[in-house]
């Protein structure tokens, strides 16, 4: 055998160590999975406090302006991706925040609920706004351009697709499910699962104002 | 037109297209080296290169990449892609003397010196543990589909990189192993003989958790209800497409690596038996020698060993 290969032939002490790293890891897996558990959140819905990016947006604002995230600087903002047409998720959802929101008390007032329509054709600032009233006062109907849509969907790694129409002209639009809140600073703190009912979003929403 | 459309990247990454572009500009110009002096490659191991590693660009770096952040199935389908198939083929080029001879000859000699450094060295002692190489292997299967951890994955752009990362040069790494062309006497780091129980023995956790996820009735991933599906595809079915591709192409390819070691196994102890005289001549010969001079193209500390 030649020199170099003598290097590389697995010594006792090298296979010994690998053996204690292999041991390492599978603790380090099995630990790691473990303690990544939220089991002490004090929230209801899945903490994304530090891994989310901060609220930023260009979108078309309740009179057709452009706006920004100052537009809800300040507030604690519930993201909603939807679009009037949808048949059932969306106002099943926007209900409750809305009753969440009625649970809060004065306390709502400082809250925003941003419904964002991925559907821009079929809703105009107008449409969006009879809309998001039928709902509740901090409930603010948005859109945007496709671009816009993308950059803002793509930010908060949620899907969104416009089904093939049918012979009528009536399409579907593929959609997330979950609202993602903000706390006034614009920071990611909570993604909300479309199966948490209002009572909780409602105690979520005052522990996160309490600190 | 079309073509393009799933070319062209969807999240512009730097590091993927540097990686890639080098990986092909290095293989090209180690190629064309290797042709001057009458080393010419193979055109099969060749097209498994380039295949390999547009297989891991299109998965990484193009509208793909869309589909998968939002359907767990095509997620799956990218994680065979990245840890089984495409580096698969790579690997089975055998593409690392070629890549060395490939590189600018200051950079070649500077690289040497960094392989053979004492820390990188006891790093590739360790990760080439068959123990280790195995837990790595199937260990990053588990991690990331540990439903916590892939929830955070799928949100957290920096994690969802790091998922793909690890997978994709775990995958090189340990296909790279396996598919060694050289046995150990020739400076291989494992034993052929290692090699055919250590690829079977992976398919048993992949069968386990691709079976688990393809049979259970409930909603492991409830990421991808949050974020949206691009097809009102129900989550369960999502699930068992999903698990069945975890399960079953990926057995296949570790079936494919034990297949095509045992060839390698038998043809090497063939050669071993008919040339044992003159082996023992020239190996007895060697020792005490100084180690031979590195050949001028081959970069043989990269491989491991000599070739």
């Amino acid at each position: 055998m030649s020199k170099p290969l003598q290097r590389l032939a697995p010594s006792r002490m090298s296979s010994s160590l690998a053996t204690i790293l292999a041991v390492t890891i599978c603790t380090a897996l099995a630990g790691g999975c473990g303690g990544s558990r939220p089991a002490t959140s004090p929230y209801h819905a899945a903490d994304i406090s530090g891994f989310m990016p901060p609220l930023a947006f260009h979108l078309r604002g309740p009179a057709g302006q452009p706006i920004s995230e100052q537009f809800v600087r300040g507030k604690t903002t519930l993201l909603y991706f939807g679009y009037t047409h949808c048949p059932d998720v969306c106002p099943a959802t926007l209900a409750r925040l809305s009753a969440a929101l009625r649970q809060l008390g004065v306390s709502a007032d400082g809250v925003r609920v941003l419904f964002v329509s991925v559907d821009p054709e079929r809703d105009p600032p107008a449409v969006l706004a009879r809309y998001a009233s039928y709902f509740a006062p901090q409930v603010i109907g948005v859109s945007g351009s496709d671009e816009q849509l993308l950059a803002l969907t793509k930010r908060y790694r949620v899907a969104y697709r416009r089904a093939p129409p049918d012979a009528q002209g009536n399409y579907d639009v593929y959609h997330s499910s979950a609202v993602f809140v903000f706390d006034p600073e614009g920071r990611a703190r909570l993604l909300v699962p479309d199966t948490e009912p209002a009572a909780q979003l409602a105690e979520d929403l005052s522990s996160l104002s309490a600190g | 037109m079309m073509l393009l459309h799933w070319l062209l990247p969807w999240d512009f990454s730097v590091t993927v297209l540097a990686f890639c572009l080098s990986m092909v500009v290095l293989f090209v110009r180690g190629t064309r080296a290797r042709a001057l002096h009458h080393a010419a490659l193979s055109r099969w191991r060749q097209t498994s290169f380039y295949l390999g590693i547009l297989l891991l660009y299109v998965p990484l770096q193009t509208r793909y990449d869309y589909l998968a952040q939002h359907m767990f199935w095509m997620h799956r389908l990218q994680h065979f892609l990245l840890h089984d198939f495409a580096s698969f083929l790579v690997a089975l080029a055998a593409p690392w003397p070629v890549l060395g001879a490939g590189l600018p000859a200051s950079w070649r000699s500077s690289l040497r010196r960094l392989w053979s450094s004492p820390a990188v060295r006891s790093v590739y002692a360790v990760v080439t543990q068959p123990l280790v190489a195995f837990t790595l292997f199937v260990g990053l299967i588990y991690l990331w589909l540990w439903p916590s951890v892939h929830f955070r994955a799928m949100l957290s752009l920096r994690e969802y990189k790091l998922m793909n990362w690890s997978v994709a040069l775990d995958g090189l790494l340990f296909w790279s192993l396996i598919l060694d062309p050289r046995a150990q006497d020739q400076g291989a780091a494992m034993r052929l003989g290692t090699r055919i129980p250590l690829a079977l023995l992976t398919m048993v956790p992949e069968t386990i958790i691709g079976a688990y996820l393809s049979l259970h009735r409930g909603t492991v991933y409830t990421v991808y209800e949050v974020c949206g599906r691009l097809w009102p595809v129900d989550a369960v079915t999502d699930q068992q497409i999903g698990g069945l591709i975890t399960w079953i192409p990926a057995s296949m390819m570790c079936s494919a690596a034990a297949l095509i070691v045992l060839r390698r196994w038998m043809y090497h102890d063939e050669r071993v038996r008919n040339g044992a005289a003159a082996a023992v001549a020239v190996t007895g010969s060697s020792v005490g020698a100084p180690p031979p001079a590195a050949p001028a193209l081959e970069l043989p500390a990269l491989a491991g060993g000599q070739t």
